[in-house]
C-alpha cells in the first residue's frame, strides 16, 4: 500500500496546487465556478491526506518494517497506542499529519464561509492552498513517509522511550491543530487586505478558528509541560527551550488577537493592529514548526537537522513577514480606525495596554530565544541563553498582564465613572490587600516581592471573577427569579464569550499563581543513600527503603522506593525507577541492555506524591557502575560464544544461539538481582514544590472557560431569516424576541 | 488491486472538483454589503447586550447606561437602514 499512500500525496499536491490557480482565477475574474471548484479541492486534499495518514498508521500497528519510518520509529515491543502514536514521532509522518490537519480545518472553514465574505474567500482560499501545496511538496520531494526498504530489518529501533507517555498521543496533535488553525484567520486576514474588505466582518467569520487555535495551542504547551515534569526527570516543566517557547510565542499573540478583534468587532477600532497580531500569529505558527523541524536551536523535542527543509521554511518564512508587511503598508488607508478610544480607563483601553504587554512578552522572548543564533552570527559563538536569561523580563510582564486580566472584566466598553470605580474595585482590592496581609505573616514570602506580586494580583484576578459571577447570577435572579445554580447556568449560557472569557482569565492566574510559588519557594537537593538511610527536605522526611529491579526483553528498570513522613508519621511511599531499553548493538550482547548516559534509549519514572499545597517529587539516577566490570566480562564470553556459534551449521547454529541467548537473560537476572541484594549508593533528586497542582488546575480552569466561550450560541445557527425593520430612532424595536431577555 | 483503488479515489476527486465547472452553478461573486452589515449589527446587538449586562451588574451608572443605549441603539438603527437599503438594491435586479 505504499505505492498507494505516495500516489494519493502526489494527488494531494496537484489538488493544492490546481486549488491555488483555481482560487486565484476565479477572484481575478474567472468566476465563482472556479472558487467553488477550487473549494472542493481542498476537501479532495483532506480526503486523500486521511487515507494516506491510515495506511501509514496501518503500518505503524501492524509492524510493516519495510515501512523505513516504521523501522526507525517502532518496533513490534512498542505497545499498540504508541505504535499508533509514533507516527508523529518522525519527521515525514508530523509532515503528514500537519498536511491533513491544515487540509481538514481548511475545508471546514472553506465550508462553513461558502456562503459568507464572498470576497475575500478566494484570496483566503489561494493563501491556505499555497501553504498547503507548501507542505504537500515537503512530503512528496523531500520527506517522503512512503518510503520503503527492499530488506527490511526483523525489529524496528523502537519509539524513544520519552515518547512513551500518555500526553504524547495528544500533546502533537494539540499543538499542530493550534498551529494549523491559526493559518485559517492568517488566510482570511491577507483575503480582507487584499479585496480591501476590511470591516469586521472576516473576523467574526474566523474569530471561533482563532479561538480553537489558541486552546488547542494552550492544552498542547501544558500538555507539554506536564509531560516533562513527569518524565523528563529534571523536576521541572518549562525550561524555556526554543521548541516551548515555539509555541509559546503564537499563543501569547494569539491571546492579543482574540482580544483586540473585539475591539474592532464593536468599536471599528485597531484594525491595523488586529490584521498585524494575526500575520504575525500565522507566521509565528510556522516559525514554531521551523523550530521544530530544523534543530537549528538546541532542544530535546526537535527532530534531526534538514537543511533542504531548514532551506524550504526559511524562504517561506521571507515570504510571509514581507508580504504581511507590504500588505499593511499597501492597505494603510483603508486600515485607519473608525472611532478614537473615549479614555483609557475604560475596556478597550485595558485591552489595548494588555495587548502591548503580551506583545512585549513576546518579543522578549523571541529575542531570548533566538539569541545564541544571533549571537552566532556577530561573534561566531552560540551563547546558551537559559532560564535565568528570561525571568528578569518575563516575570514582570506576566504580572502586568495578570493585573490587567483583572481589571478588564470588571470596567466596562468606552467609559467607567469614578462613582462607579469604588463599587466594581472594592472587592477584589480588598480581597487582595487581605491576601497580602495574609501572606506577609508567611515565613519568607515577603523575600520574593515578584512571587509576592503574583500572588497578590492573581487573588485580585480571582475576586474579581468571583464577583461578576455572584453579579450576573443576581442580576439574572431580579429578572427570572430562578435559583442560584439555575441563574448561573442560564447566564453562561446566554453569555458564554463573557464568562467564558472571565474562567480562562481565573484559571490563567491560578495557574500563575502556581508557577510563582513552585519556582520560588522550591526546595530541591540531589542525596546519595544507601538503603535506611534518610534526608529532610523542607520538613519531609525521605527515606530510602530499598532498591528494586526488574528485566524484561524490552527494558530493564533500577528503582527504589521512598518512604516520604512528617513529624514522624508516615505520609506515602513513593516509587521512582530508571528504564534502560536495549539499544541494536550486537557487539555487546549484554551491554547493551545497561547502556545508559547521552543517546542511550533511557527514561525516568519519578516518585510524585501531588497535592494541593504541594508536591513531592523525586527521582533515582541509579549507579550501575559496579556491575560494568560484571557486564564487560560477559559482553566478552558471550560474544566469543555468539562468534563461534555462528561458524556451526544451520541448524546447530540456531540451536546453540538460542542456548546462548537464554543464557544471556540469566546473566542479565542474576544482574539485576545483585542490585537489589547489595545494594551500594544511590543517587536521588528530591524535590518539594509548593502549588504545582494549582497549575494544572488552573490549566483545566481555563481549557473549560476556552470550551464555553468556543461552544456556539444557543439559536445562533437560527437568526436567519432576519425581521424587517423599520423603526423610529432612538427606540430599536427590531431585536428578535429571543434576544430581550439579555442577562 | 492497489491501482484499481488508486483510480477510483482519483475519478471520485476529479468528478468532485469539477462538478461545479461543468453545472456552471455557483453563488454569486463580488461585494456583499447585506453579509457585512448583518457582522455589523450582530456585533452591535452584542454591543447593546454587554452595555445592558454592566449596567445590571454595577458597573455602569443609570445614567452612563441610558447615554450609552441611545448611542448604540441610533448606531444600531443606522445599520438596519443601510441593510434595509442594501437588501433592497439586492431584490432590485431579481424584479421582473
Amino acid at each position: 500500500m505504499a505505492a498507494v499512500g505516495r500516489l494519493l500525496l502526489i494527488f494531494g499536491l496537484i489538488a493544492a496546487v490546481y486549488g491555488f490557480v483555481a482560487s486565484v482565477y476565479g477572484a481575478r475574474g474567472g468566476g465563482p465556478a472556479w472558487v467553488d471548484s477550487g473549494r472542493r479541492a481542498m476537501y479532495s486534499m483532506a480526503g486523500m491526506s486521511a487515507i494516506a495518514f491510515v495506511i501509514l498508521d496501518i503500518a505503524f500497528l501492524s509492524s510493516d518494517f519495510s515501512y523505513n519510518i516504521v523501522a526507525t520509529g517502532s518496533s513490534t515491543t512498542t505497545p499498540t497506542l504508541y505504535r499508533m502514536a509514533a507516527i508523529w514521532a518522525t519527521q515525514q509522518g508530523s509532515l503528514l499529519l500537519w498536511v491533513l490537519l491544515l487540509s481538514g480545518w481548511s475545508s471546514l472553514a472553506l465550508f462553513l464561509t461558502r456562503h459568507k465574505v464572498r470576497e475575500i474567500v478566494p484570496y483566503a482560499q489561494a493563501v491556505l492552498f499555497a501553504l498547503a501545496a507548501f507542505f504537500a511538496a515537503l512530503i512528496v520531494f523531500f520527506a517522503n513517509p512512503f518510503a520503503t526498504s527492499s530488506t527490511p530489518p526483523a525489529e524496528g529501533a523502537g519509539l524513544d522511550p520519552l515518547l512513551r507517555h500518555t500526553t504524547m498521543m495528544i500533546h502533537p496533535p494539540m499543538l499542530y491543530s493550534g498551529y494549523t488553525l491559526l493559518m485559517v484567520p492568517f488566510a482570511f486576514a491577507i483575503g480582507a487586505l487584499v479585496t480591501g474588505r476590511l470591516s469586521a466582518e472576516w473576523i467574526q467569520v474566523t474569530r471561533r478558528f482563532a479561538l480553537a487555535a489558541w486552546l488547542c495551542l494552550g492544552i498542547g504547551v501544558i500538555l507539554g509541560a506536564r509531560w516533562s515534569y513527569t518524565e523528563l526527570g529534571w523536576g521541572g516543566y518549562w525550561a524555556w527551550d526554543p521548541v516551548e517557547n515555539a509555541a509559546l510565542m503564537p499563543w501569547l499573540v494569539a491571546t492579543a488577537y482574540i482580544h483586540s478583534i473585539m475591539i474592532q468587532e464593536k468599536r471599528g477600532m485597531l484594525k491595523v493592529w488586529n490584521a498585524s497580531l494575526i500575520l504575525l500569529t500565522g507566521t509565528l505558527a510556522i516559525v514554531g514548526d521551523f523550530l521544530v523541524r530544523s534543530g537549528i536551536l538546541s532542544s530535546i523535542h526537535a527532530f534531526v537537522s534538514d537543511p533542504t527543509l531548514n532551506t524550504a521554511f526559511v524562504a517561506l518564512i521571507a515570504v510571509m513577514v514581507i508580504g504581511s508587511v507590504w500588505l499593511v503598508i499597501w492597505r494603510r488607508e483603508a486600515l485607519r480606525t473608525e472611532a478614537q478610544l473615549d479614555t483609557l480607563f475604560s475596556r478597550e483601553g485595558v485591552f489595548l495596554v494588555q495587548n502591548l504587554v503580551l506583545v512585549a512578552l513576546t518579543a522578549v522572548i523571541f529575542w531570548l530565544t533566538f539569541f545564541p543564533l544571533i549571537s552566532e552570527a556577530i561573534t561566531g559563538t552560540q551563547v546558551s541563553v537559559g532560564p535565568s536569561a528570561f525571568r528578569p523580563f518575563v516575570v514582570p510582564l506576566a504580572i502586568a498582564v495578570v493585573a490587567l486580566a483583572g481589571i478588564g472584566p470588571i470596567i466596562p466598553w468606552r467609559r467607567m465613572t469614578p462613582a462607579k470605580v469604588r463599587r466594581t474595585f472594592a472587592f477584589p482590592v480588598l480581597a487582595a490587600v487581605v491576601a497580602a496581609i495574609a501572606l506577609a505573616f508567611v515565613s519568607g514570602v515577603t523575600n520574593h516581592l515578584l512571587a509576592y506580586a503574583m500572588f497578590i494580583f492573581g487573588t485580585f484576578v480571582v475576586a474579581t471573577v468571583a464577583q461578576e459571577f455572584f453579579r450576573g447570577v443576581r442580576a439574572r435572579q431580579a429578572m427570572t427569579s430562578e435559583r442560584a445554580p439555575v441563574a448561573l447556568v442560564g447566564l453562561v449560557r446566554r453569555n458564554r464569550r463573557r464568562y467564558g472569557g472571565y474562567l480562562v482569565h481565573a484559571g490563567v492566574a491560578i495557574a500563575l499563581i502556581g508557577v510563582a510559588a513552585s519556582t520560588s519557594f522550591q526546595h530541591s537537593r540531589t542525596a546519595n543513600l544507601l538503603p535506611g538511610q534518610s534526608v529532610h527536605l523542607d520538613g519531609y522526611d525521605i527515606r530510602y527503603v530499598k532498591p528494586t529491579a526488574s528485566a524484561t526483553p524490552q527494558k530493564i528498570s533500577f528503582g527504589a522506593n521512598l518512604a516520604i513522613s512528617r513529624n514522624g508519621k508516615h505520609i506515602e511511599t513513593l516509587h521512582t525507577e530508571y528504564g534502560l531499553y536495549p539499544s541494536q548493538d550486537p557487539m555487546h550482547q549484554i551491554g547493551r541492555f545497561f547502556e545508559s548516559g547521552d543517546g542511550a534509549s533511557a527514561e525516568s519514572r519519578i516518585g510524585l506524591d501531588a497535592g494541593l499545597t504541594h508536591d513531592i517529587w523525586t527521582v533515582i539516577s541509579p549507579n550501575i557502575q559496579p556491575l560494568q566490570s560484571t557486564i564487560n566480562r560477559g559482553d566478552v564470553v558471550l560474544g566469543r560464544a555468539i562468534n563461534k556459534a555462528l561458524t556451526l551449521p544451520a541448524a546447530q547454529r540456531n540451536q546453540e544461539l538460542s542456548t546462548l541467548y537464554q543464557y544471556r537473560d540469566v546473566i542479565i537476572r542474576a544482574l539485576t538481582q545483585r542490585y537489589i541484594n547489595h545494594p551500594w549508593s544511590t543517587s536521588f533528586l528530591l524535590i518539594v514544590s509548593p502549588l504545582v497542582t494549582w497549575l494544572w488546575l488552573g490549566a483545566i480552569l481555563a481549557v473549560l472557560g476556552g470550551l464555553i466561550a468556543l461552544w456556539p450560541m444557543p439559536g445562533a445557527g437560527r437568526r436567519r431569516p432576519r425581521p424587517r425593520v423599520v423603526a423610529p430612532a432612538p427606540e430599536l424595536k427590531t431585536e428578535p424576541a429571543s434576544e430581550r431577555v439579555l442577562v | 488491486m492497489q491501482y484499481v483503488i488508486v483510480l477510483i479515489v482519483l475519478a471520485v476527486v476529479v468528478y468532485t472538483i469539477s462538478a461545479p465547472l461543468r453545472a456552471q452553478r455557483s453563488a454569486a461573486g463580488g461585494p456583499d454589503p447585506v453579509a457585512e452589515l448583518e457582522a455589523a449589527r450582530d456585533a452591535k446587538y452584542r454591543e447593546i447586550r454587554d452595555a445592558e449586562l454592566d449596567v445590571r451588574t454595577g458597573k455602569l451608572s443609570d445614567e452612563d447606561y441610558e447615554s450609552l443605549d441611545t448611542t448604540l441603539r441610533t448606531e444600531a438603527i443606522e445599520i438596519l437602514n443601510k441593510l434595509d437599503q442594501a437588501r433592497e438594491g439586492e431584490e432590485l435586479p431579481s424584479a421582473p
